[in-house]
């Protein structure tokens, strides 16, 4: 299995770094909508439940961008038949897109976050830098599982884009309350508060369960 | 010499009454036939006679809706696992992908097959492409990608070719070039598709015509002639 998820993520990453047609949209998005929510809202300062809901309403509809593209070149360009074709474990696909979309939201929150600080957090001691990277390893994980997923299943339609958003925005409400409740102490006007360890372990447990049920569902996606 | 039959050799695919539908419209029917390992089975029938679906059943990408299947012992599709592998296909669609080169693309396919990479070397140098392997495939001919996806086909030393119009784009060279891979000499059993009538008659032990997506015949090659085939597209 690690033989062929290697190969896939290289694969992907290979295909994403000569194209760039994730990252760079996902990432513009996010910064975009956050210069929008500054001129929008005429603040250049917010805190504690508003802070934490706009960026992570931000940075799913960036995954959103993502998870379209997850599975266009396995569809487009018969990936889907050469993968099916080979002596393997189907669930080396699930594995592999899932790393590489978490990757693509890592890269993209390694610039979006510090757009969104100086954008709508104002001048910030880093306090809340940890807390905040514990949240989004957990949410991103959560939306790399549901993301793939979805991704799968959608790329066999004609309505693909209209399709994830339509499918995923549901599935990861959990995620964007329980990211969002944990993320608001952080961002309290009276400086970084704790994290709070329930909305974490909410998370925790949605990437525990999805991820489960990905993994044993993901299989009969590909099948015809 | 009359071909081998199932009785004397080990049987590469047996098809019985195999049909499949796409939703309402039925596109292969009861289609019955016995190919023995090594042997070439040519199929004919005019566009959307069921070929290609016929094609992507025996490459376990498609699943029977009737009848019994089975692929180098195995039955479809409960046993599709065991014959993945053992299968190469070569279809309308090159399978590479486009961005990345023929390396890297054969190199993908070979850490799916578990194959090792001198492999790759040996094929793209085989078929003529070695100048040109480390080009993105995007940037290559039709030619030159039907050679990298011969090479794609072939990579893990198949037991079953599926071969849909396998010399499309091939100039007279390469066409020559790939004749060790993907032809008779090459020693797997084939499924060849194919739209020129003498030259599929002249590589197969076994003609199967398809009309309408029904099995118009399947026959000895040496009792078929060019106009029993020629019938088929009328």
């Amino acid at each position: 299995m690690r033989r062929v998820v290697g190969a896939l993520v290289r694969k992907d990453l290979r295909l994403e770094l000569r194209t760039r047609e994730s990252v760079p949209a996902m990432l513009m998005f996010s910064v975009s909508t956050f210069v929008l929510f500054h001129f929008g809202l005429d603040r250049d300062r917010l805190a504690g439940d508003l802070a934490a809901g706009v960026l992570w309403v931000t940075l799913l509809f960036a995954a959103v961008l993502g998870m379209n593209r997850l599975f266009v070149a396995e569809h487009e360009q018969g990936g889907f038949d050469g993968f099916l074709l080979a002596p393997v474990d189907r669930t080396a696909l699930f594995v592999a897109k899932a790393a590489v979309l978490l990757a693509f939201l890592a890269v993209v929150e390694l610039a979006a976050v510090p757009a969104f600080a100086v954008l709508l957090l104002g001048p910030s001691d880093g306090g809340a830098l940890p807390g905040l990277v514990a949240v989004l390893a957990l949410a991103d994980l959560g939306i790399a599982v549901v993301g793939t997923l979805v991704g799968a299943l959608a790329v066999q339609t004609r309505a693909r884009d209209l399709l994830v958003p339509l499918i995923a925005l549901p599935l990861l409400l959990p995620v964007v309350i329980a990211a969002a409740h944990a993320t608001a102490p952080l961002f309290a006007e009276a400086g970084a508060g704790a994290l709070p360890g329930r909305w974490l372990l909410v998370l925790a447990l949605y990437d525990a369960v999805f991820g489960l049920l990905a993994f044993g569902v993901f299989d009969f996606l590909l099948e015809d | 010499m009359a071909p081998a039959t199932a009785a004397d050799a080990p049987v590469a695919v047996e098809l019985e009454g195999v049909g499949r539908a796409y939703g309402e419209r039925v596109a292969l029917r009861d289609v019955t036939l016995t190919l023995p390992r090594g042997a070439t089975v040519a199929v004919f029938g005019a566009n959307g006679a069921g070929k290609t679906t016929l094609l992507r059943i025996l490459a376990t990408l498609l699943r029977p809706h009737a009848g019994r299947a089975a692929v180098l012992g195995s039955a479809l599709p409960d046993e599709g696992w065991k014959v993945r592998g053992r299968v190469g296909l070569l279809g309308h669609e090159p399978m590479l992908y486009r961005d990345l080169t023929v390396h890297e693309n054969l190199r993908f396919h070979a850490r799916l097959h578990d194959v090792a990479t001198a492999r790759i070397g040996e094929l793209v140098d085989a078929v003529g492409l070695g100048g040109r392997a480390d080009e993105p495939v995007h940037t290559l001919s039709r030619g030159m990608t039907q050679r990298a996806a011969i090479c794609r086909a072939t990579l893990h030393a198949p037991e079953l070719l599926l071969l849909d119009e396998p010399l499309a784009n091939l100039d007279p060279g390469g066409a020559l070039a790939v004749a060790p891979l993907i032809g008779r000499q090459a020693g797997p059993a084939r499924v060849l598709i194919s739209h020129d009538v003498e030259q599929g008659l002249g590589e197969a032990d076994w003609v199967l015509g398809l009309r309408g997506g029904r099995q118009a015949f399947f026959a000895p090659a040496a009792e078929v002639e060019v106009k029993d085939v020629r019938g088929l597209y009328a």
